[in-house]
């Protein structure tokens, strides 16, 4: 059984359709990358799937005994307030929240877990800094270690690597690889990086005017795919 | 010197006195402690709604005749307070315009029932007491003072053990939402409290001045502090000791309380503020 399956689903907001028609499903240890233009409906499909969004018609089914906190989370932007008073560390241990259920605090595991993943991420020398006060991709790192933290079968990740540089990229790839390979952690994420999604990725969804969804090796030769990725590479040379 | 703790030893015999400083002090706790969301959230002002809003339902007790109007103006505050917190998400009327139109909805009806019925013959002294707060926080009665302390126990027992889940919603509430926390519940959960502060404050320092009591410690806490669990600790700290200050103040120098612990307020954030500048510029 699929750990998340859509059928017919049709994204848009205030029934203003943006994509329709979205079939496909996901297995445990999947890893699907979401392309497509800007404002094709990516973050929406992702929102949606969170159930942060609710469909205008299809119904989205998970399975394999998924559960809502389960699952982490990278959003695109996170609207911070401004002046708001967070230490790294309070952030990144927000993640284990979802496990906590009614617990009123987190367990020293929960704390490990926390610290794990800032070591992971680089920011352990950050713990106490205020968030508010850290570069772009510091705090893209902040949020990516909460989002590992809450992650224990599945997890979303909308533009991982926007705003990191080309080392923080590439350590993070093998990160997410890592969580898939070796904890059979399913993985969906949304880049524009496309090499590195063909490169990963076990499946690919393109949004666009043609949606397609299959394996990598079908998508290469598939037709948005072969422009998508030609184009691409003209791009390169 | 001596002569004011000569009047302050010479008030503290006095029982009056010695409730007033508890339920004082029990308020500016409580509502220190969800101020800091409340600013984060961008409900600075909910305070207010609120607290007109108990006004409304209070003029509409008096005109019942209703002999213990907590009962109906508690239930009514906390529907309206979840009213207010739920708009805020849905935002089909933006939070601060729902806030506006339900405070002056309610003072507006409010004034014109109290002046429709009231048998009382000093009405606006009525009417001021009830916004700028009054003696009455001299004049509590002992179940009052123990409805009060009850009432905070839970208050601070709730945000205690909620403590973490307040940080998560309000910090991200989408990702709240989309890794297990039922951020919906959590919401519904600190607007009832909220309405129970602002119902209790109400005594201290009426309905005008709630706000002030919510907002400032917070926005002082937040110039020099920088993790939430420093911003809530602080807060709550100089919340309390205003209030003390306040309510001694106003007992010596017999001026009103609300009033008198607001400016303490408004004295502590000049300072912070200050110091906050100074750790800036020497931190850098
Ligand atoms: N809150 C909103 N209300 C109405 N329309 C929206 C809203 N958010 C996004 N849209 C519209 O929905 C479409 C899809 O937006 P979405 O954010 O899903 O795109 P995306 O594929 O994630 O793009 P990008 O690559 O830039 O992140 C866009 O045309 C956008 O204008
Ligand atoms: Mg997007």
């Amino acid at each position: 059984m699929p750990q998340l399956e859509c059928r017919n689903l049709s994204l848009g907001y205030d029934s203003k359709v943006i994509v329709s028609n979205l079939n496909f499903s996901i297995n445990k240890g999947d890893y699907l990358c979401i392309v497509g233009e800007n404002g094709s409906g990516k973050t929406t499909l992702m929102k949606t799937l969170l159930n942060l969004h609710s469909p205008i018609s299809g119904n989205i089914i998970t399975g394999d005994g998924l559960k809502s906190n389960e699952i982490g989370y990278l959003p695109q932007q996170t609207i911070v307030q401004k002046d708001f008073p967070a230490s790294v560390k309070e952030i990144v241990l927000s993640g284990c929240q979802g496990r906590c259920g009614l617990r009123p605090f987190y367990k020293r595991e929960e704390k490990n877990i926390a610290r794990e993943n800032m070591k992971r991420m680089g920011i352990d020398n950050l713990s106490s800094r205020c968030y508010r006060e850290l570069s772009g991709g510091q705090q893209q790192r902040v949020l990516l270690a909460r989002a590992l933290c809450a992650t224990r079968k599945l997890l979303l990740l909308d533009e991982p690597v926007s705003g990191l540089d080309p080392k923080a990229t590439s350590e993070m790839y093998d990160i997410i690889e890592e969580l898939n390979s070796q904890d059979k952690i399913t993985i969906i994420m949304i880049s524009h990086d496309i090499s590195a999604a063909v490169k990963y990725a076990s499946h690919i969804l393109h949004i666009g005017d043609e949606i397609f969804f299959g394996t990598k090796k079908d998508y290469l030769k598939s037709n948005p795919g072969g422009q998508f990725t030609s184009n691409e590479r003209r791009n390169e040379k | 010197m001596n002569e004011i703790i000569n009047k302050l030893s010479f008030y503290m015999e006095h029982s009056f006195v010695r409730y007033a400083l508890i339920v004082g002090v029990l308020i500016a706790l409580c509502s220190s402690l969800l101020g800091v969301t409340l600013v984060l959230k961008r409900f600075s002002f909910i305070g207010d709604g609120l607290s007109h809003t108990a006004f409304g339902a209070m003029a509409v007790a008096s005109v019942l005749n209703l002999t213990n109007d907590m009962l109906f103006v508690l239930p009514a505050t906390v529907i309206c307070a979840v009213l207010l917190l739920r708009t805020g998400n849905n935002t089909k009327i933006k939070g601060d315009a729902a806030i506006a139109m339900i405070s002056v909805g309610s003072l507006a009806i409010g004034y014109l029932l109290m002046n429709l019925f009231s048998t009382s013959a000093n009405l606006s002294g009525d009417v001021c007491s009830t916004l700028f707060g009054s003696a009455s926080i001299l004049t509590l009665t002992k179940a009052e003072v123990w409805l009060c302390i009850i009432l905070s126990i839970i208050v601070v027992l709730a945000f205690l053990f909620f403590y973490n889940k307040i940080f998560a919603v309000t910090f991200d509430e989408n990702f709240a939402k989309a890794s297990g926390t039922k951020a919906g519940l959590y919401n519904l959960l600190i607007a009832i409290i909220i309405a129970v502060i602002i119902v209790l404050a109400m005594n201290l320092v009426g309905s005008l001045l709630i706000s002030a009591l919510i907002i400032f410690p917070a926005l002082s806490a937040m110039r020099i502090f920088r993790s939430f669990k420093s911003v809530t600790i602080c807060s709550a700290l100089l919340s309390v000791s205003c209030a003390l200050l306040g309510i001694l103040i106003s007992i010596i120098y017999s001026t009103p309380v609300g009033s008198t612990i607001v400016a303490v307020d408004i004295g502590a954030f000049a300072l912070f503020s200050v110091i906050g500048i100074i750790v800036q510029k020497t931190g850098n």
